[in-house]
């Protein structure tokens, strides 16, 4: 096997300025304005890709992969070490590059294509089965104004797709159209890889790295930091993640708690002052304080729980927490593993009863389970003036992904008492490489023989 | 040499690129197409109109005097100054899609080049109605000096399509420096009428000899002079090379400045 993607130590930085001034004026006038600070993206990276071969690159956002993938292209040049690929390059970084919205999708294609570095003679080649796959039908010779966005994205990846390449570097772009023209994009990736087309993805759909690459490449802050079998690499990936979200939850919590403790000191502070001789006190002066009480309120109230909420608030959630088996808060488990969600609540009405319930959303918007007690135990909760109502999960049957939990409170008359979707993000991995939303559980036979496993 | 052959294969991006520009201009227009020539038509009547009845100038037909060499100046100014913003106005392409930068500047003039090929042949016609008589001889003459000024405003074009990347300040100078450029051109008089110790000023810009061919052949009717034409040529590849070489120092870093 060969290598036809070399990348050797590669370096990139970027100049940050603190206050760019582009015209001559303020490149002359405001000197100081120039200051940039080197921030190095790239701190080193090598590897090689063999023919063939796909490859996905993972990472958090910011992380240098898609730097590292316009450097792979050409559009942006390393400072340090060297880049050499084989044989023709095509991106699919941009889609619909060049279209004009008053031509039709015919002629787009020609423009389109030739900007993909296509010769007249090789567009004429491909034109019908870009039409073809793009299912655009007689609304290709319609300008491209008329399209629906799905109708534009479908045609430019059709363009894009059919670029036949030696290497194939992708950033990001595999959400185009429908489920159907999904399914159809990755059936059209698998194909061009069968036939030896190498492929670099960058992507966040872990998911459909693992569908196609034979490799993944975690990279974080500039450097390598895993290399190897996209499931492997995922769930080490994905449970660095967790912990670093647990981390900046617990830290994000504490930073509330301790603003709250600021304000409630600031009040009584305010208060002395207040009873000090009002002339003293100009008017402007009191705002101030009340503007910043404002966001410390809210924080208050939708403590770690987000803004997408509704409802009376008759009840009123105060917190989740997710704990494992030994009781230790974590927003990441693996298949399997059983967990606890407890919900906190205040009560703002005397005598409230509520229908208390939860719901696990893939975070493509699947649904994925839902339940609540008047479901399961038929019944409405007695609320407390404040306190805590705890669900276990004993059969933890979700696969790898990520996933929103949201909780509800709903009155007798199932009006919304307090309604929080999106309350918090948890992640499960899996150490198996079974697929699928949840984990059946099996047990194969054979002829009534039972297969040990 | 690489360079070169890279920009070659990327001719069908350069073609479709001038179409879609060409087509895709008076797009939506009831008249469409037909402005190509309107609007060089409309331009001639205004300036005989001006010329021969308010503004007498002592020269014989002054409105095609003027017409036949300002027609290749609007073409070197348009291919000057939106070449200038070429590669800025292409953003998302230079920032997302690798393909060699040369070829939005360079589709920039050939569009230019395509329209002043179009508005010859109102040239023509004016030259018809004005009685002036055609020197085929010189007319043999006339593809090489367009030539050469293609020449001229590729390397213009490359060089402030770099330059303005880097210094947005240098479109509006550019507005600026064009006007003066024009005066400093025999667009609007002849060289006969420019001081004798203003001569070197007028000799060092490529665009004299260039407008000077243009005006022998389509008003005098006569043959350019040979040096005329060498000298053209010779600036125009000069500054072709001083273009071209000024811009693949600097597009390395385009995507970043942008």
């Amino acid at each position: 096997m060969q290598a036809v993607i070399r990348v050797q130590d590669v370096h990139k930085k970027f100049r940050v300025y603190y206050d760019k001034g582009q015209s001559l004026k303020e490149k002359v006038l405001f000197r100081n304005r120039n200051r940039y600070e080197e921030h190095w993206v790239l701190g080193g990276i090598s590897f090689n890709v063999e023919r063939g071969e796909a490859v996905g690159l993972v990472g958090e956002n910011g992380c240098g992969k898609s730097t590292l993938l316009k450097l792979m292209t050409k559009i942006m040049y390393p400072d340090r070490g060297s880049i050499s690929i084989e044989g023709r390059v095509s991106s699919l970084i941009e889609l619909g590059a060049g279209f004009h919205p008053d031509m039709t999708g015919r002629e787009n294609i020609y423009i389109n294509a030739s900007i993909f570095g296509l010769s007249a003679r090789e567009v004429e080649e491909r034109l019908e089965d870009i039409i073809a796959f793009s299912e655009l039908g007689d609304f290709i010779d319609n300008p491209v104004r008329t399209y629906s966005s799905g109708m534009y994205m479908r045609l430019a990846f059709s363009v894009a797709i059919n670029v036949d390449a030696d290497v194939l570097l992708i950033d990001e772009i595999l959400a185009v159209g429908d489920a159907n023209f999904q399914a159809k994009c990755f059936e059209k990736l698998r194909e061009i890889k069968a036939s030896g087309t190498t492929i670099v993805i960058v992507s966040h759909a872990l998911g459909s790295i693992e569908s196609i690459c034979n490799r993944s490449i975690w990279i974080a802050d500039g450097h390598i930091r895993e290399m190897g079998p996209p499931r492997h690499i995922h769930s080490l990936y994905l449970e660095a993640m967790g912990e670093k979200r647990e981390q900046s939850k617990i830290r994000e919590e504490k930073r509330q708690e301790e603003k709250k403790q600021a304000e409630k000191e600031r009040t009584v502070k305010a208060a002395s002052e207040n009873s000090a001789p009002p002339e003293e006190v100009p008017p402007a002066a009191e705002e101030p304080p009340e503007s910043a009480a404002q966001p410390a309120e809210t924080g208050e109230d939708t403590r770690g729980l987000g803004n997408r909420r509704f409802g009376n608030r008759d009840v009123e959630f105060t917190g989740i927490e997710l704990t494992n088996a030994q009781g230790e808060r974590k927003l990441l488990f693996y298949t399997g593993e059983p967990f606890r969600i407890r919900m906190f609540y205040r009560r703002n009405k005397p005598a409230v009863r509520s229908n208390v319930g939860f719901g696990i959303f893939r975070t493509d918007g699947v649904h994925c389970y839902g339940t609540n007690t008047v479901i399961q135990n038929n019944q409405y909760l007695h609320m407390q003036p404040s306190g805590s109502i705890s669900v276990d999960i004993l059969q933890n049957t979700l696969m790898p992904g990520e996933y929103w939990i949201n909780i509800a409170a709903y009155s007798e008359d199932n009006f919304p008492q307090d309604d929080v979707q999106e309350a918090v993000k948890i992640s499960v991995i899996s150490r198996e490489t079974d697929v699928g939303l949840c984990k059946l559980n099996t047990v194969w036979q054979t002829d009534d023989l039972q297969i040990e496993h | 040499m690489k360079a070169l052959k890279e920009i070659w294969d990327y001719r069908n991006m350069v073609f479709n690129l001038v179409k879609r520009d060409l087509r895709g201009r008076y797009k939506g227009s009831i008249l469409g197409f037909l402005w190509t020539f309107l609007n060089p038509l409309l331009q001639l009547v205004v300036y005989t109109l001006v010329f021969s009845v308010i503004m007498r100038a002592g020269i014989d037909k002054y409105y095609i005097f003027l017409f036949v060499a300002l027609v290749p100046w609007i073409f070197f100014s348009t291919s000057l100054q939106g070449g200038a913003s070429s590669i800025l106005n292409q953003k998302s392409l230079v920032s997302k899609i690798y393909f060699p930068r040369e070829v939005l500047p360079i589709a920039h003039v050939l569009t230019c080049f395509v329209n002043m090929l179009l508005t010859f042949i109102v040239i023509f016609i004016a030259l018809l109605f004005a009685r002036i008589p055609l020197n085929p001889l010189a007319i043999l003459c006339l593809p090489p000096v367009m030539l050469v000024e293609l020449l001229l405003c590729m390397g213009m074009a490359l060089l402030a399509s770099a330059i303005t990347v880097y210094l947005r300040d240098f479109e509006y100078i550019l507005g600026i420096l064009v006007m003066a450029w024009q005066f400093l051109t025999p667009v609007m008089y002849s060289m006969e009428m420019v001081p004798e110790q203003l001569h070197p000023i007028f000799l060092v810009n490529p665009m004299t000899p260039v407008i000077q061919a243009y005006r022998d052949i389509l008003y005098y009717a006569r043959l350019p002079e040979l040096f005329t034409l060498t000298h053209a040529f010779l600036l125009g590849i000069l500054v072709l090379i001083a273009g071209g070489w000024i811009f693949s120092r600097l597009k390395k870093h385009f995507a970043e400045e942008l």
